[in-house]
């Protein structure tokens, strides 16, 4: 591990003013320091956040938003029975990621910016135009079972691993951000970015600067009815998805009023297609739709490598999602969140 | 035919569900592994591992390394660790060659490459980091069809080929027949403590803190490879976080970290990184398995014809087992094992969890499902239809075999009457697709050959004494049962010391043979401490056993009394104490002579049943309930034999859907090589399990009728499973493990 600076600033303004280029915030570290201990990242600096005051708290403002702080632990906004109460399909995406162990580690600032796990990336050692901007990406052609059939180009083929930001996509989370220019405000749709030619900008965030809180709009809670996430995995816990979607309702009078859909692990974002939820609204829920929603998600999806399986399992896992969210949101959390043995009667 | 061995009668500790001894010390923190001991001047080595498998290394900037600050030494191929033994000379059983920076070619990804030794861990690995090799890579060979095969002279420890009968006839006289092709992946063990050392020397005098699975054996290779006499050498393994095979061996890194301490004249300790088990420390190495099973018009096999073309790396020669597995086990007519080795640049295989037997079983629990399914029978039904009497073959009598009473309770537990025939007609309330399968297990029950000491001591408790290595699986708690019913001691009146190298020879824990050779021993030593005992007290006029002649006398309870006259007795501290007070010391060995492994196949058994759930849809799997029943001798300790049942079985979970290794055909490199990536079931995977002992004695199999559970539970599983989901799916899928676009592909 190469030597770094470590400091921890007591005030949002302390840690941008910290910040220097070659500099990394840190979180609760979950994804940072095991990649510092491969070698893909060496920050000069680490700025540790996770003593700054005002960001650990889960409140609902005046206008019916409701704001998470940026390190606020993933577990503790999972099982805030308010917050799951209204974001039901948030919770359970969140239990659906990682480790009990990880998840109380782990911020949801920290969820948003973590890093792609393509293997190629993470060793340190590949080429990976993310690590190294122009150097080539040695994911195409190797190992591409996990890698993205949407949205990819040839600089880069990765994926963005969070479950968490799945259903914030659905919904429209705005991601709050300080840094040295001022403070500012991303939509979700906006945040995660494809790779293009510059794979190397992961988020909308500019250099020095902090997530410090999401919001959820109030709108967004009106789905909490028929909302849910499916992921689909290679074993029913600890496990990134294979694919993944978050759906959500709102049902009126038997048909759909509002409809919402976004999958995750098919590109290096949550992915929403507008045209795909616009189909449903005014139809009543029904198999037949809800896999034309799906296919029209996955509209122009193309293998990476040897992965073309995801592209059908991904249209499958969004029809099921939807259906499983028309049927209504389970009084209780499933046993197994978000897993295809959720349902009750794997209970 | 030799006599049968007479059988203990009377069990006091042994049988009990005694919980783990160490149990406690170890959910604490308070057990010390090796990489926890931080001797004085202690310096901290990291290997540098190759990221190419074929080529060889141009150049390292060995200046930079050495100038960070804390660097003490690198090591590389020019300036390299030399040793007495050599490591490409393989004198002894489990002797593996290494790469011991003896060469600057690259033979598999991680391989060493060099050594770097610092005040610290961070200044090593930043050393290590600082080298920056330079390579010159070749293309490497990685998969089974990248390298002509060859014939190889040994598969695992045991023949490359047997054949009973007249195979071709056998083919010949078949009415229906299958001819299938399998394939198993690479996997890799991966024991929760990754391999460590702490290594330190006094002159020629060699102390290293050492998870190891042959504790005394190991002192000679150590020996051997630093030119000094065994007896220099301890070896202190207290505790072990797994082994699986892979800590039986000596190991090119930890071999770098013991010639580094002697060079630089301090203490040094090494420990692998979980990416660093992929490669120098062995693995199960892939297979493709071609079976061929040909049945009469009454679906009684006629053949049974089991290849396996098995991957070694291109400098030695272990190759996996797998067609052995189906030697010993189902009536064929004629019956055929054979191997084909592949040289990859892979590092060498070795005995994993199960070696041979794990791939062979999966492979041919799957062919036999498919011969029942040609023959339109029952999975069992066509299984018990093949059940051999004697030991297919060899026509050698079964030393015991109680493998229909596991058939039959398995079944009877796990409700297998029931099962349609046709595939993917069952399906649960919520639709997913349901499936049972189901195999046979089975697992030879070896003994190696093990010495122990016990001693009486004077205030009537007993020291029993072995060098035995507890893995985990719980050998001191049941090795301490088995001494303390020799003594006629209660277990709480009796300390027992292993896990060291100055202690008699407690043989390897391996090969599920620890506990029948280790606890044969003690056996044996505590039966001539109460032998010498009686003697005392029967010629002491003093005592109340005076005259007793010795055969009629036995230990109970801390006493000496006769036999069918318990009142006539006396306690040991009395004896010892009117005899002058010395503890008195009994010896003793265990193997297994000659003639009995020749007069008797010798085997444990078992059924195991599965259930799984498929999505019909989205084809995610679920292992929704797995049944084993095992006959496996006498069970020493319930809870613990179950455990290792349990353990086993898992692994055949992990094995039939999770467990791969895969390589970037590029590099070479294993992509997948950490517990993010290389995926064994996680708790949420493992429900439904149970787990059932079916009563065997065994009077030939050893003293004890101890046939060992470690590995046994992972046979059987994987075909079961594999079966369940064919049961589900219609879906038969060729390959392990099991992933959900095969099945989609079949769907």
């Amino acid at each position: 591990m190469r030597a770094f600076d470590y400091t921890r600033p007591a005030s949002i303004e302390e840690a941008v003013a910290a910040w220097t280029p070659g500099a990394a915030y840190l979180g609760g570290g979950t994804n940072l320091v095991d990649l510092m201990k491969t070698g893909a990242m060496g920050p000069a600096k680490l700025i540790d956040l996770t003593c700054l005051p005002g960001l650990d708290a889960i409140e609902v403002k005046g206008d019916g938003s409701t704001r998470i702080g940026a390190l606020v632990r993933n577990s503790d906004l999972a099982h805030n029975r308010d917050f799951a109460a209204r974001f039901p399909m948030v919770a359970e995406a969140i239990l659906a990621g990682a480790s009990a162990q990880l998840r109380n580690a782990a911020t949801v600032g920290g969820n948003l910016v973590q890093h792609t796990r393509c293997p190629f990336f993470q060793d340190g050692i590949s080429a990976c135009n993310r690590r190294d901007p122009g150097i080539g990406c040695d994911a195409i052609g190797g190992d591409t079972g996990s890698m993205a059939v949407l949205g990819w180009s040839q600089s880069c083929i990765a994926t963005h691993p969070s479950d968490f930001a799945v259903p914030l996509a659905a919904l429209d989370a705005v991601i709050e951000i300080a840094g040295p220019n001022g403070s500012r405000e991303v939509p979700m749709a906006e945040f995660h970015r494809l790779p293009g030619d510059t794979p190397e900008k992961e988020t909308a965030l500019e250099p020095g600067e902090i997530v410090t809180a999401i919001r959820l709009p109030a709108e967004a809670a009106a789905f909490a009815a028929h909302s849910r996430y499916l992921k689909l995995r290679e074993r029913t816990s600890f496990a990134f998805a294979l694919v993944s979607a978050a759906a959500a309702l709102v049902i009126e009078d038997g048909r759909i009023a509002a409809a919402r859909l976004a999958l995750g692990a098919v590109a290096a974002k949550p992915w929403r297609v507008a045209g795909a939820e616009a189909l449903m609204v005014g139809e009543p829920p029904s198999p037949e739709l809800f896999a034309r929603a799906a296919t029209a998600a996955m509209e122009g999806a193309m293998p990476s490598g040897d992965n073309a399986h995801k592209i059908e399992l991904a249209r499958r896992t969004a029809a099921r999602a939807l259906a499983r969210a028309a049927a209504g949101t389970p009084a209780e959390m499933p046993a197994l969140p978000a897993s295809v043995f959720g349902d009750p009667a794997h209970a | 035919m030799p006599d049968p061995i007479p059988m203990p009668t009377r069990f006091g500790s042994s049988g009990q569900p005694v919980t783990r001894r160490d149990g406690v010390a170890k959910v604490t923190g308070a057990a010390t592994f090796a990489a926890d001991n931080h001797p004085n001047g202690l310096l901290h080595a990291v290997y540098v591992p190759a990221t190419i498998a074929r080529g060889r290394v141009v150049s390292m900037d060995v200046a930079a390394a050495r100038a960070h600050p804390g660097v003490v030494e690198v090591y590389t191929p020019d300036n390299s660790l030399k040793l007495a033994g050599d490591p490409d000379a393989k004198p002894f059983m489990f002797a593996f060659r290494m790469h011991v920076l003896q060469t600057d070619r690259i033979a598999y990804a991680n391989q060493p490459i060099a050594l770097v030794v610092a005040e610290t861990i961070e200044a090593a690995n930043e050393g290590a980091r600082l080298l920056a090799p330079v390579y010159e890579a070749e293309t490497p060979r990685v998969t089974l069809d990248d390298a002509e095969g060859y014939k190889p002279e040994a598969a695992g420890f045991g023949a490359a080929e047997t054949v009973h009968g007249d195979v071709e006839a056998g083919h010949a006289a078949a009415a229906k027949s299958v001819d299938l092709t399998y394939e198993t992946p690479s996997q890799y063990h991966n024991a929760m403590e990754t391999h460590a050392v702490v290594a330190e020397w006094d002159g020629d005098r060699l102390t290293l803190d050492l998870p190891n699975q042959a504790i005394v054996m190991s002192k000679a290779a150590y020996g051997y490879y630093f030119g000094i006499p065994p007896q220099n050498v301890l070896i202190r393994s207290p505790y072990l976080g797994g082994g699986f095979g892979s800590k039986a061996m000596s190991h090119a890194p930890v071999m770098l970290a013991i010639a580094a301490a002697r060079a630089i004249g301090r203490p040094v300790k090494l420990m692998l990184r979980r990416d660093q088990m992929f490669g120098p420390v062995g693995h199960r190495g892939a297979t493709r398995q071609h079976i061929r099973i040909g049945i009469d018009g009454d679906a009684r096999m006629t053949v049974l014809d089991h290849h396996s073309l098995s991957a070694t790396s291109t400098f030695d020669d272990f190759i996996e087992p797998a067609a052995n597995a189906s030697q010993g086990l189902y009536d064929a007519g004629a019956l055929r094992s054979s191997h084909t080795g592949v040289r990859l640049d892979v590092g060498t295989p070795g005995p994993m969890r199960a070696p041979g037997e794990a791939s062979g079983s999966a492979v041919l629990e799957c062919a036999m499902d498919e011969m029942a399914e040609a023959a339109g029978m029952d999975p069992l039904e066509f299984r018990l239809k093949n059940y051999a009497e004697t030991e297919p073959g060899t026509g050698k009598p079964y030393s015991s075999k109680a493998l229909r009473e596991c058939y039959a309770q398995g079944a009877e537990h796990f409700g297998w009457a029931g099962r349609p025939l046709e595939a993917g007609t069952m399906r649960d309330e919520a639709g997913m697709l349901v499936g049972w399968g189901m195999g046979t297990a089975l697992f030879h029950a070896p003994m190696f050959a093990a010495e122990a000491r016990a001693t009486l001591r004077p205030d009537g408790t007993g020291l029993v004494e072995t060098g035995a290595a507890d893995m985990g699986q719980g050998a001191w708690t049941a090795l301490a049962q088995i001494a303390a019913d020799a003594l006629g001691l209660p277990l709480d009146k009796v300390e027992f010391r292993a896990g060291t190298s100055d202690l008699p020879d407690g043989g390897v824990a391996g090969g599920s043979g620890h506990t029948a050779t280790a606890g044969g021993a003690l056996h044996s030593a505590g039966m001539d401490a109460i032998a010498r005992l009686a003697e005392i007290a029967t010629a002491d006029p003093a005592s109340p056993l005076h005259g007793a002649g010795n055969a009629t006398i036995v230990a109970r309870d801390g006493r000496l009394v006769v036999e069918g006259d318990e009142e006539r007795g006396e306690d040991f501290a009395t004896i010892i104490a009117r005899a002058g007070g010395e503890a008195v010391v009994g010896t003793g060995g265990a193997s297994r002579p000659p003639e009995a492994g020749a007069a008797h196949a010798m085997y444990a058994h078992g059924a195991v049943f599965a259930e799984v759930k498929v999505d019909p849809e989205l084809y995610q799997m679920r292992v929704t309930r797995l049944v084993g029943a095992f006959a496996a001798g006498r069970i020493i300790n319930p809870k613990l034999a179950e455990s290792q049942l349990y353990g086993g079985m898992i692994w055949g979970l992990s094995f039939a859907l999770h467990e791969e290794a895969r390589h970037d055909r590029r590099t070479g490199r294993i992509v997948n090589g950490d517990l993010a990536g290389y995926h064994v079931p996680v708790n949420a995977d493992v429900t439904g399990f149970d787990v059932i002992t079916v009563h065997e004695d065994d009077p030939y199999v050893n003293a004890l009728g101890i046939k060992g559970v470690g590995e046994i539970g992972i046979t059987g599983t994987v075909g079961a499973i594999a079966n369940a989901i064919r049961h589900a799916t219609g879906t038969r899928v060729r390959r392990f493990p099991i992933r959900i676009e095969d099945l989609l592909a079949g769907g």
